[in-house]
């Protein structure tokens, strides 16, 4: 195939997904284990996103934003990545005892402000946000979007270093340790936003295995004031949790932030955030109508069949907009 | 004189121990399987809310090179929960080989390890064991401790262990 006729496959690919792509696809990372024993322990990981849990059967995900932060907090490695049609996949060994964090994590800003009279837009990391856009600009309108996909594995003991909150985005302080989950025991969860507590916020909890079954069986909480909620699970096996915050008029969605597609710039990222938001296009699957994840053709430099002209002019929505997804493993009795 | 030797035996092992003993009987039963290994086998103490008190004997495959028997101990999986992931294997008086298929039976006395001193009140012992390519029980069986006088019960286990009995003797 040239060049061209693969561009073109890759943008009709695209345009054949639209209508898929509006529905609530979930992003989901499903590990081989939680919990490990043993000296030389290493887990394995899928990432895929697709309706249901937990059957690749739809898109990978993509890895470009991933880290994985070890029981005494220093970064560790993803090996092994790779991504196919359906799944992405990767390994971490565990070389130390104790909890880690498998996360991956998005921050995006979007504004439309005036420069000397002269409309401007903005879309980037919230770092280069701060570099770039001036504080007192004028009609300053501004959009952030925070998304985060994260597991939890232990060898070992479990530890709690991984679980300290970073204060950006819609993040999940555990009480309950995510990797001592036991069928009929009660297990409390607090969310924060942005460091605060998230009062009021619904949380969702599937557990998988949904092909097998008719009803979703999902657990539905709704955070107290201090963003806590409790849950007694029904029967083992993994769970995908998710909880989605939406502040500033757009509707609240069961995955990722329904204005992230707003958000998705196809242009090469400016500033240091590269990786991050490049990623951020590929994370939102949930309401991305022209972006969202594609098949591994569609990747890499230049973003061949990423949206039409003018997409970058739709109008700001002001707001806030974080979600959370975690798998947890619960065990029986 | 051979009507008389298993007494002179038994009165010459039970003499001496005059401090409390708890006895232990497992029954690893046949399973008729086309892969069988050996259970991994855990035996504990807890309070009735369930904490742990003593651990008594884990049975995994303490052989293989680089300590790779390890990696299986969590399936042993309340024991793990509860003790198993804050320990450092192997643990002298507690850890020991897989057992074959039949009845072991184990003794602990008052005072030594890894009985240790126990403090009078209610108990449970706890039998759990796991198989690889196999399944996982857990048995637990409440006794009193110490006993006034020899005590003794019998449980039988469903899959992956046979008849169960603890001895109490004061």
């Amino acid at each position: 195939m040239t060049r061209t006729l693969k561009l073109a496959v890759a943008a009709l690919t695209v345009t054949i997904c639209l209508p898929l792509t509006l529905q609530a696809h979930r992003q989901w990372m499903l590990p081989s284990a939680t919990i490990l024993s043993g000296n030389d322990p290493w887990v394995t990981v899928d990432a895929a996103i697709s309706n249901d849990l937990f059957y690749f059967e739809h898109f990978p995900m993509r890895l470009d934003n991933l880290v994985v932060t070890a029981p005494d907090g220093t970064a560790a490695k993803a090996e092994n990545q790779g991504t196919g049609r359906y799944r992405s996949t990767f390994d971490v060994h565990l070389t130390q005892k104790g909890t880690y964090k498998l996360a991956i994590v998005n921050h995006t800003v979007a504004a439309s402000y005036t420069a000397n009279g002269e409309a401007k837009t903005f879309r980037g990391s919230p770092d280069a946000f701060a570099k770039e856009v001036p504080a007192g600009a004028a009609d300053l309108k501004v959009s952030r979007t925070s998304s985060r996909n994260e597991l939890f594995v232990t060898s070992g003991r479990p530890t709690e270093t991984v679980l300290k909150t970073t204060g950006l985005g819609l993040e999940l302080a555990p009480v309950t340790h995510p990797n001592d989950l036991v069928v009929g025991e009660d297990a409390t969860f607090a969310f924060v936003l942005d460091g605060k507590p998230a009062a009021n916020l619904p949380v969702t909890l599937i557990p998988g295995g949904i092909r097998y079954r008719d009803s979703l069986g999902e657990i539905k909480a709704t955070t107290d004031k201090d963003g806590k909620i409790t849950v007694k699970f029904p029967a083992p096996g993994m769970y995908w949790v998710n909880a989605t915050f939406s502040e500033g008029g757009a509707p609240r969605r069961e995955g990722n932030p329904p204005s992230a597609a707003a958000d998705m710039d196809p242009r090469p990222a400016r500033g240091p955030n590269v990786g991050a938001e490049a990623a951020t296009q590929e994370q939102a699957p949930a309401a991305a109508p022209a972006g969202g994840p594609r098949g591994p053709q569609a990747q890499g430099p230049g973003r061949p069949g990423g949206r039409g002209p003018g997409m970058d002019n739709r109008p700001i929505v002001p707001g806030r907009r974080a979600s959370y997804i975690a798998t947890f493993e619960v065990l029986p009795q | 004189m051979r009507p008389w030797l298993p007494v002179t035996i038994a009165g010459l092992v039970s003499t001496p121990l005059a401090a409390a003993d708890l006895s232990v009987s497992i029954d690893i039963p046949r399973i008729n399987v086309s892969e069988y290994h050996r259970p991994y086998v855990a035996v504990w103490l807890e309070t009735p809310d369930q904490k742990v008190v003593a651990n008594l004997a884990v049975w995994y495959e303490m052989k293989k090179a680089n300590a790779e028997g390890t990696k299986w101990l969590k399936d042993i999986r309340q024991w793990w929960r509860k003790t198993g992931r804050d320990l450092e294997m192997p643990v002298d008086a507690v850890s020991g080989a897989t057992r074959p298929v039949g009845q072991h039976t184990l003794t602990f006395s008052s005072g030594k390890a890894p009985l240790g001193t126990l403090a009078p009140g209610s108990y449970q012992l706890v039998v759990e064991a796991a198989r690889e390519v196999g399944g996982r029980e857990l048995v637990r069986i409440p006794f009193q401790w110490p006993a006034a006088k020899t005590w003794s019960a019998k449980v039988q286990g469903e899959n992956e262990l046979g008849a169960l009995t603890l001895t109490v003797q004061p």
